[in-house]
């Protein structure tokens, strides 16, 4: 049997397009095979209401794999990212507001007027932030070392990892290490007092986790959202001009120019094996298509336990496979405005509308957010990420109007009782605008449609277990050599010819392309071609 | 505390030994009477009644039961036809033996699998994105194994079946009274016998109709000691005793394969089951490992008894321990079960030999203690099973 594609791709996520891109580069004939009618995956930009264009999934990029960027030529492509600043605006109800600019020293003038020791001690916890998080680019840009690998090729890359921490100096070094299993409280407390600004900044500690910012690991969940942000931007936002659909736009374009086909609306009901190899893909109209790989940008346990005949696997694999916590945590809350919300204590320029508004008064608020949700329940207060990308692109929304794109948490996929339906999809709607209705008192009677999507939703629409954003939770259990589980983070599966590209892998979740390009790198290395 | 069985109320009061063995957290009679000599008479003379309820039994049924239970088994399941039962090990990924136990087919996707040990979470594991359920019905069916020479004549007064026709290792349903039952032609003692698996509910009911009926044929309610030599006459291994399960193994070299345990005739390289990669592996280099039988030669046993004045003291009943076994003078092995065989008159033991020393007939020496002091019997490989009578399969 000659097989009709070298590759097959499951799913047009980003990560998948990239993997694509790299084959057909290579001279694979490639083909992707999405089940929604636009690529992207859960970086799209989606015409929710006529005239309004919300980023539905995702709404801002972590860093892009530089190489990814520069090989596919994804700005000749359109990409064009666009990085916020100021990057967050931070509300309170009885405090001064917080306005983190990506300029150290403006950023240090806005920390002043809630804490001067804060504001003196910013410079140099921006610089420890680049340290640690230069050593964990490094780490990104690379495969998970094998420890166990006799390999010249696996032992340099550990050498080279390990030199990359040393280069840091003796207290430099301890301090990384010693950051990484923190809780990201504890790591705030030891550098300021203010409480918005530690909220402000635990945040992004908590993004997509079930967990609290008291717990051990979440400091690293910081870190990894600061990777290449340099020049001591810390919570800087970067969007992608025009949405992130034009990321995927651009990766789709950089990938058909290299010769992939596309088709949309084509869901895969099953990977076909035969003697222990993948041999192609069925999908759900019946459609066979033979290839010679199949790699999958679903998560792990889509590809592993819902596309593969279990019978194919061994019954350890799938333990640690079905071990693998999801857990989703948050929720999209996606509004058309007809004003642009006024926050009661805002800049009179609206300078503070241009990057993201985070509800996060301080650690505690989000600890009780938490507490709610270890029960199963919708966080009472929620921490709330919104950003209102029309201020500074009114294209995307009808003349005069505005679309609010805001990240929720906590709303458990795991409900204490019940389930996600429609009662409670409302609640949580009702829940959040209520909430930023307390910080901008208009933004109520200026909302125009709502879409809110529920853990349920996200896994509905973009096929993420459980609602998770990271297709799988970031936590250090779960990460470098044990992503997507143990002895297996190489991108390959006990079956062979069967690879996985998507976030469940190394380096993990975020719009970064990481894991596809390390995908790609990994099944040439295998290819002979 | 350690559970009844079904039967409790029955084999407790019957039970003048009060010599219990505890059994997957039951408890067992060892033996009713106070020594267990007449029981084991009874497994090869007339008919003995053995509550074998503590077994682990898991109901599996799904239209994916066939192909999910021949994933698990090393036997080809679909080759097993309906109403057939086939004995076997299952594996690890590794090619180590979990458990053994018999699985019998009571529909086209209804099976019935029975263990030693438990193997719950096991089988859920493997049966997880399949089309099959895995009900452990460990507590709601109990089980009578009736075995013996009379045991065909008991079944026949007491049931409709028409035995001739329940052929070895087949089952049948019926009705024992008004109590419906299951009747598989299979034991563990390797003789002419059978199995009773009931509903829980109907248990002494129909314990009380299988002495009533079982009167004239000198049926006899036996414990764990009697059942204990006449497995080990017939050859058949005892988890935990004989083998090492791969999930109580604590090292590696503890795990056995199929094929080191003597059950290579169950492993079906040609179809795709767990631990067949390692099996195969191992099928083509040989194994490192056989599992055969001792006899131990009685002219030996006087010769090492009399140097300390004794004639040869026999085990009253079967030893489980290990017990080195030598040739050309050094040890090549190690003997798991023995027991002197009152049908055989015979010193037999089970033991794992080193494969150059397995051979039918090969001289061997086993170790023996007389008078706190270390001897050695000759004896020599067999196969097995030692005793295996016309009777059990026709």
């Amino acid at each position: 049997m000659t097989d009709a594609f070298d590759a097959i791709v499951i799913g047009a996520g980003h990560n998948g397009l990239v993997t694509a891109a790299y084959l057909a580069k290579a001279g694979l004939r490639v083909l992707i095979v999405e089940r929604r009618d636009l690529v992207g995956g859960a970086a799209v930009t989606e015409e929710v209401f006529p005239g309004f264009h919300f980023d539905t999934g995702a709404h801002r990029v972590n860093r892009l794999h530089p190489s990814v960027v520069l090989d596919l030529g994804l700005a000749a492509h359109g990409l064009e990212l666009a990085p916020c600043d100021p990057s967050v605006f931070a509300p309170a109800l009885d405090s001064p507001h917080l306005l983190l600019w990506r300029k150290p020293q403006q950023a240090k003038e806005s920390i002043a007027r809630l804490s001067q020791t804060d504001a003196d001690r910013w410079a140099n916890f921006a610089e420890l932030i680049s340290k640690a998080c230069g050593f964990l680019e490094h780490a990104y840009d690379h495969e998970a070392p094998d420890l166990f690998s006799r390999g010249l090729g696996e032992r340099y890359g550990i050498l080279r990892l390990i030199r990359r921490v040393r280069r840091l100096g003796r207290p430099d070094m301890t301090e990384v290490l010693r950051i990484l299993p923190m809780s990201i409280r504890e790591l705030l407390d030891e550098w300021f007092e203010s409480e918005l600004l530690k909220g402000t900044l635990g945040s992004l500690g908590i993004m997509g986790m079930f967990q609290g910012p008291m717990a051990a690991g979440t400091a690293y969940i910081f870190l990894h959202h600061h990777v290449g942000r340099h020049g001591g931007a810390l919570r800087s936002t970067t969007r992608v001009r025009g949405g992130l659909g034009n990321l995927a736009r651009a990766l789709a374009g950089a990938a058909r120019q290299a010769g992939v086909e596309i088709r949309t609306g084509a869901e895969v009901e099953h990977i076909t094996i035969a003697d222990g190899r993948a041999t192609g893909v069925v999908l759900s109209d019946g459609q066979q298509i033979a290839a010679s790989r199949i790699i999958s940008n679903a998560d792990p346990r889509r590809t592993l336990l819902e596309l593969v005949d279990p019978l194919e696997l061994d019954t350890t694999f799938l333990r640690a496979v079905r071990n693998i916590r999801y857990k989703g945590a948050c929720a999209r809350v996606n509004l058309a405005l007809s004003e642009l919300p006024q926050f009661s204590d805002g800049p009179a320029d609206g300078s503070h509308l241009r990057g993201a508004i985070a509800i996060a008064p301080s650690i505690e608020y989000l600890e009780r957010a938490y507490d709610d949700a270890k029960y199963g329940r919708l966080s009472r207060e929620p921490y709330l990420e919104a950003i209102i990308p029309s201020v500074t692109e009114p294209e995307l929304a009808p003349h005069g109007r505005h679309t609010m794109s805001i990240f929720v948490q906590y709303a458990p996929y795991h409900l204490e009782e019940g389930f996600w339906d429609s009662s409670r999809r409302e609640a949580l709607g009702d829940l959040v605008v209520r909430t930023l209705t307390r910080y901008a008192p208009n933004l109520e009677s200026a909302i125009v449609h709502r879409q809110v999507l529920t853990p349920l939703d996200l896994e509905q629409t973009f096929g993420l277990s459980e609602g998770n954003i990271y297709h799988g939770e970031m936590t250090l259990d779960q990460l470098f050599i044990a992503r997507p589980v143990p002895g297996w983070a190489r991108y390959r599966t006990p079956i062979k010819n069967l690879y996985l590209c998507g976030a469940g892998t190394h380096p993990g979740g975020g719009v970064t392309g990481a894991p596809g390009y390390h995908a790609a790198r990994q099944i040439l290395k295998r290819s002979t071609l | 505390m350690l559970k009844g069985t079904p039967f409790h109320p029955r084999t407790s009061r019957l039970c003048q030994a009060q010599n219990w063995r505890r059994w997957a957290g039951f408890l067992a009679a060892s033996s009713y009477e106070l020594t267990h000599e007449r029981e084991y008479h009874a497994i090869r003379s007339s008919a003995a009644l053995i509550d074998v309820s503590p077994l682990y039994k898991y109901l599996i049924r799904g239209s994916d039961a066939e192909r999910y239970l021949n994933r698990l088994l090393t036997r080809n399941v679909e080759k097993c036809a309906i109403h057939q039962v086939i004995y076997g090990p299952w594996c690890d990924e590794a090619g180590k033996v979990i458990d053994d136990g018999t699985l019998q087919r009571l529909g086209e996707d209804s099976f019935r699998l029975t263990s030693g040990e438990s193997n719950l979470r096991w089988l859920l594991d493997n049966a997880n994105g399949l089309r099959v359920t895995v009900e452990d019905d460990s507590y709601s069916t109990a089980a009578l194994a009736l075995q013996g020479p009379s045991s065909r004549d008991i079944l026949a007064a007491v049931t409709d079946l028409n035995l001739d026709e329940l052929k070895f290792f087949r089952l049948a349903f019926s009705r024992i009274g008004g109590v419906p039952v299951t009747i598989s032609r299979t034991g563990y003692t390797g003789d002419l016998g059978y199995e009773i698996w009931v509903q829980a509910p109907h248990a002494l009911q129909l314990w009380d109709l299988l002495l009533e009926g079982g009167r004239p044929y000198g049926i006899t309610p036996t414990g764990l000691l009697a059942l204990d030599i006449a497995r080990v006459e017939a050859g058949l291994l005892l988890i935990g005793v004989d083998y090492v399960p791969t999930t109580r193994a604590i090292v590696e070299s503890r795990k056995s394969s199929p094929f080191e345990l003597g059950l290579g005739w169950t492993v079906r390289l040609e179809k795709n089951f767990i631990g067949r990669e390692y099996l195969l592996e191992e099928w083509r280099r040989g194994s490192t490992w056989a599992f055969k039988g001792i006899e131990i030669d009685w002219l030996s046993l006087e010769q090492v008894y009399g140097e300390y004045g004794l004639p040869p003291q026999l085990p009253s009943t079967a030893w489980r321990m290990s017990v080195p076994v030598y040739a050309q003078g050094r040890q090549v092995g190690y003997a798991t079960s023995g027991c002197w065989s009152p049908t055989l008159k015979k010193y037999v033991a089970l033991a794992h030999l080193r494969t150059p020393f397995a051979k039918q007939d090969s001289r061997v020496e086993m170790e023996i203690t007389v008078e706190h002091q270390r001897k050695r019997a000759q004896g020599r490989v067999v196969e097995l099973p030692f005793f295996d009578p016309e009777r059990k399969r026709t």
